[in-house]
C-alpha cells in the first residue's frame, strides 16, 4: 500500500485526527524552510516563522477547497507569513544599510569589472540580502519573488494575493528602490 | 557597468545560490506537540460557544413570542386585565400581607 495521498491526509485531520497532519508536515517541510529562509537570517527567526506557517495551516485547513494543490495553498501561506514577519520586524533600514562594509563595496566593484563565471554565488548572496534588509518589506517580497526565485507576475499575483498591474508596480518601484541602494553604495566608496 | 546591468548580475549570481531547505532533526515532533497543546480543550471557551450556540434559538422564540403577541386576537383584552392584575398587585393594602400570613 502506497502513502496516503495529501488530500486522504487532509480528510483525515479534518474528521479529528490531527497525527495525519505529521506526514504533511515532513512532505513539505523543505520547501517552506528554503521559503522562510530567503525572509529571515537567523535560525531561530527562520523556525518561527515555519513554526507558524504550519499551526496556520492546520488551523486554517477547513478553509481548504481542494481545488488547487495542497502545496500551492501552502505556499500562499507561507509567502503570506513571511511578508508579516517582514512587516513586524521592520528593523532599521539605515541600520541595515551600515551593515555593507568597505569589503563589500570592494567586492562589488571588483564584482562588476570581472566575467560573470568568475565570482562566488555565496559572497554575491550575502551582499544581495544585505541589500534586501534595506528594502521596504513590500520591495523585498517583489524581488524575491520576480528576481531570485524568478516567479512570473500573475504567479506573485496568486501567491500575494494583489492584483496583476499591482505586482507590476510594485516590481518597478522595488527594483527603482534596488537600484538606488545599490548606487548609493558605489558612490559611498569614492566620499 | 551600469548599476542596472550590475545589479541584473548580482541577482543572477544571487539566485545560483538557493537557500538550503534542510529542516532540523525531528522539527516535525515539535510543531506536532504545539499543535496537540493548540488542541486541548478549554472549558471556557468552550462555555462561550454553547452560549453562543443557545442565543441563536433564544433570539427565535424571543422572535416568536413577540409575534405571537402582537397577531394574537385577545390582544386588547389581555393587555385590559394584566394592566389591571398589575395595579391589584402592586397596590395591594400592607393590611392584607397579614392575612396572607
Amino acid at each position: 500500500m502506497g502513502e496516503p495521498s495529501d488530500s486522504e491526509l487532509i480528510q483525515s485531520v479534518l474528521q479529528g485526527d490531527a497525527n495525519s497532519f505529521e506526514p504533511l508536515i515532513k512532505r513539505y517541510q523543505n520547501r517552506v524552510f528554503a521559503t522562510a529562509r530567503r525572509y529571515a537570517r537567523q535560525q531561530d527567526e527562520v523556525e518561527d516563522i515555519f513554526q507558524e506557517i504550519f499551526i496556520k495551516a492546520f488551523t486554517k485547513l477547513s478553509s481548504y477547497r481542494g481545488d488547487a494543490p495542497f502545496e500551492h495553498w501552502l505556499m500562499r501561506l507561507a509567502v503570506r507569513t513571511c511578508y508579516d514577519f517582514l512587516r513586524a520586524h521592520q528593523r532599521n533600514r539605515e541600520t541595515a544599510f551600515s551593515q555593507i562594509t568597505d569589503e563589500d563595496t570592494a567586492w562589488l566593484e571588483q564584482f562588476a569589472a570581472t566575467p560573470e563565471s568568475d565570482h562566488a554565488p555565496a559572497a554575491a548572496k550575502e551582499l544581495v540580502n544585505k541589500l534586501l534588509q534595506s528594502l521596504s518589506p513590500q520591495a523585498r517580497l517583489v524581488i524575491t519573488l520576480l528576481e531570485l526565485e524568478e516567479k512570473s507576475v500573475r504567479e506573485i499575483s496568486a501567491l500575494t494575493g494583489w492584483s496583476v498591474p499591482l505586482v507590476k508596480v510594485r516590481a518597478f518601484r522595488a527594483r527603482a528602490e534596488m537600484r538606488k541602494i545599490l548606487g548609493r553604495v558605489r558612490k559611498e566608496k569614492y566620499l | 557597468m551600469n548599476l542596472d546591468q550590475l545589479m541584473s548580475k548580482l541577482l543572477r549570481a544571487a539566485r545560483a545560490e538557493p537557500p538550503s531547505g534542510d529542516a532540523p532533526y525531528a522539527f516535525e515532533k515539535r510543531i506536532m506537540a504545539r499543535l496537540r497543546d493548540l488542541n486541548l480543550p478549554d472549558p471556557w471557551s468552550l462555555w462561550a460557544r454553547q452560549l453562543w450556540r443557545a442565543a441563536t434559538p433564544c433570539f427565535a422564540v424571543m422572535l416568536a413570542l413577540s409575534l405571537w403577541t402582537f397577531v394574537s386576537p385577545n390582544l386588547e383584552a389581555t393587555r385590559a386585565s394584566l394592566a389591571a392584575d398589575l395595579e391589584t398587585t402592586v397596590m395591594v393594602p400592607p393590611n392584607l400581607w397579614e392575612d396572607s400570613w
